[in-house]
């Protein structure tokens, strides 16, 4: 059993329903990312571990004690919010130490505490501003401190960094991770920002629509998704909708070109499948005459400059890829030039898709 | 180059388009402050001028000689009577009207209470805090006087004579009732907004972190909402304290407030001494900064986070 469990979670608000039955067993000291869209249920999974809300169906469960009923103020929980939920009128020292003071703790022994952890989110130098007088970064920080001040069982982050600027963002959630490491502490954590979510967790639960529609740790998810959801919403993915044509050799069948892909080994003949290719997997190189074995040929249509690498889109027989390739070798196919694409057959993945179900899931581009 | 050329249409056509006269090349002298004219033509007609006839006057004699006379009359009977009444009713129709006010204010607001109960007591509570002088005497004394509709229920109905009770609408607490109707509903309207900035956050910290309710009020809720408070009340406290047509027109004068005074001193169908009466006034200017004097040090030290 582990630390945290939510199990089989159902929240509706009317004829919405916002979670539908989730399941969810966290470890001690471990960090879950919920990510997903706006409107997927991951903040109504939160507020319900948090106490704001109560499911209208299942448990949850904080080291073997159900508090499905328990008070928020009980439940010794702390949380992050979004932004600006610092006490307007406290100092930051004074938010930290709110909590503390709340528990009974004198003005002595709430020092102590509450300067270590100023520290270890690096505000020691602004323990009397007030929030206003504080940078929203710095504004999370002392929320995080805040959170962390109660000693809670479980640390709940509702996209906290939702509101900050890019630099920000990205130094802010690494100290995330390593005040979590160093405490060890249950983190729950809620983002849309897939990169956000799996540079930061130790598991990542993929939700859509009120359910989990994958969880695994960053690096299975990124590599194996388990649905065509996921594999859109994780990274950026190739997603060629194909037929099994030979399911002995691994053959498929995708806009009238025969493809090698390995995983397809074992499938049934005329299985509609979802053959799926990350950019960095693909190798681009000029086409001489019709392609190398395997390959796609068609013309560059654009290419992004992404620093190290450039994004170069590739569109040819009513199918378009992207390929991720250094900047250097990129230059030396410009837009307009023909290219082949090598599918590697090793390299790609599979999902299975329904015979006569609906076609490939289309994502709100605003979600991620 | 051409990148160049979009560059400077984008930076410099917008001031072209709104400032004509920097298209033309000439720059003309700002004309934009003539439409405050008429505001303060008005203040300095209606307001400025009066309040300085009436300094002015309250330290002349009759013949328009300085004396501190007038003043110095204010501290006797039946001047100081006036101002300790008038006194009186303001800070308590404030201070009932603050809280009672708060707390409808904020059980329309809260989280849970439905959207139209809000609409309805904001709209009723616009209406009502600017209905006042002979109306609102004639619907209270329908209402409460000794022959009103609720004072005959009451008698008749449940047997409580209410003037047996040493009650009577054109006494001093009738006159402190009346007020109320407006006095409640200025404070909704003043302190909805205030209570509107309570973020959902700031609660759901505070119990996360283990506070009660009672305990979110005392840390963080009332602490936030006191300037606005502070504010509110002392609005209350001038509104009271300036209001004479509803007192005058509920108590035909019975009630020894200072507005009636002036009223009685400027009329001059009995009393004629508008240099008194200009004193009187200028003894409420002088109320009025003393409670500013009192609200400010308080005001800073409630709101010292918000700066």
């Amino acid at each position: 059993m582990g630390y945290l469990e939510l199990q089989n979670l159902h929240r509706d608000f009317g004829t919405v329903k916002a979670l539908n039955g989730i399941n969810i067993s966290l470890g001690e000291g471990e960090f879950l990312s919920l990510l997903g869209p706006s409107g997927c249920g991951k903040t109504t999974a939160l507020r319900l571990v948090a106490g704001f809300d109560r499911p209208n169906q299942g448990r949850i469960i904080v080291d073997g004690k159900d508090v499905t009923a328990v008070a928020p103020n009980k439940r010794d929980m702390g949380m992050v919010f979004q932004a600006y939920s610092l006490f307007p009128n406290m100092t930051a020292r004074q938010n930290v130490e709110f909590g503390l003071k709340i528990r009974g703790k004198s003005k002595g022994d709430r020092a102590k505490p509450v300067d270590e952890l100023l520290e270890l989110v690096g505000l020691s130098h602004a323990v009397d501003r007030y929030p206003h007088q504080l940078s929203g970064g710095m504004q999370q920080r002392v929320a995080l401190a805040r959170a962390l001040a109660i000693q809670p069982r479980v640390l709940l982050l509702d996209e906290p960094l939702s509101a900050l600027d890019a630099k920000v963002r990205v130094q802010l959630r690494e100290e995330i991770r390593r005040i979590q490491l160093e405490l060890g502490i249950t983190t729950l954590y809620v983002t849309h920002d897939q990169e956000e979510a799996l540079a930061v967790s130790d598991h990542v639960a993929v939700m859509y629509g009120g359910v989990i529609e994958q969880m695994g740790t960053p690096s299975e998810m990124y590599t194996a998704p388990a649905t065509p959801f996921v594999a859109e919403f994780i990274g950026t993915m190739n997603r060629l909708d194909a037929t099994v044509v030979d399911g002995g050799t691994g053959e498929v069948e995708h806009a009238g070109m025969r493809l090698r892909v390995d995983a397809a080994q074992g499938r049934r003949n005329g299985e509609r499948v979802l053959v799926l290719i990350r950019p960095e997997s693909l190798e681009l190189e000029a086409a001489t005459n019709g392609g190398a074995p395997n390959s796609f040929v068609g013309e560059v249509l654009t290419q992004t400059f992404l620093g190290p690498v450039t994004r170069v889109k590739v569109t040819g027989s009513g199918t378009n890829l992207i390929a991720d390739m250094s900047t250097a070798r990129a230059a030396a196919l410009p837009v307009g030039a023909r290219v082949s694409a090598k599918i590697p057959s090793e390299g790609a993945k599979l999902i299975s898709l329904p015979d006569d179900g609906p076609g490939l899931p289309v994502l709100d581009p605003d979600d991620h | 180059m051409a990148d160049e050329g979009r560059v400077g249409i984008s930076t410099d056509a917008a001031p072209q388009a709104l400032r004509p006269d920097i298209a033309s090349g000439r720059r003309r002298l700002p004309l934009a402050w003539l439409g405050t004219v008429p505001f303060f033509a008005y203040a300095i007609a209606f307001l400025f001028v009066p309040a300085g006839a009436v300094l002015l006057g309250a330290f002349q004699d009759k013949n328009d000689n300085p004396t501190l006379a007038n003043v110095r009359l204010l501290f006797n009977h039946p001047y100081i009577d006036a101002y300790k009444t008038s006194f009186e009713i303001s800070i308590v129709t404030a201070l009932i009207g603050g809280i009672v006010g708060l707390f409808i204010a904020y059980a329309a607001i809260r989280e849970g209470t439905p959207a139209w109960v809000r609409s309805i007591l904001t709209t009723f509570s616009g209406v009502a805090a600017n209905f006042g002088g002979i109306p609102l005497a004639f619907a209270f004394i329908a209402s409460l006087g000794p022959l009103g509709i609720v004072t005959v229920f009451l008698k008749n109905q449940l047997h409580f004579d209410l003037y047996g009770q040493n009650f009577a609408i054109y006494s001093k607490l009738g006159v402190e009732i009346t007020y109320m109707y407006f006095q409640l509903p200025l404070m909704i309207l003043v302190i909805a907004p205030a209570i509107d900035g309570l973020r959902k956050e700031w609660r759901e910290a505070a119990s996360n972190l283990g506070a009660k309710q009672w305990q979110f009020w005392r840390y963080v809720g009332l602490p936030v909402l006191m300037p606005s408070i502070l504010g509110a009340m002392i609005l209350l406290f001038g509104n009271a304290f300036a209001a004479y047509a509803t007192a005058y027109s509920l108590s035909s004068g019975s009630v020894n407030i200072v507005p009636i005074l002036i009223g009685a001193y400027y009329s001059g169908n009995v009393l004629d001494n508008p240099h008194l009466a200009q004193a009187m006034a200028f003894g409420m200017f002088a109320v009025l900064a003393l409670m500013m004097l009192i609200y400010i040090p308080l005001q800073r030290r409630a709101a010292r986070w918000a700066k």
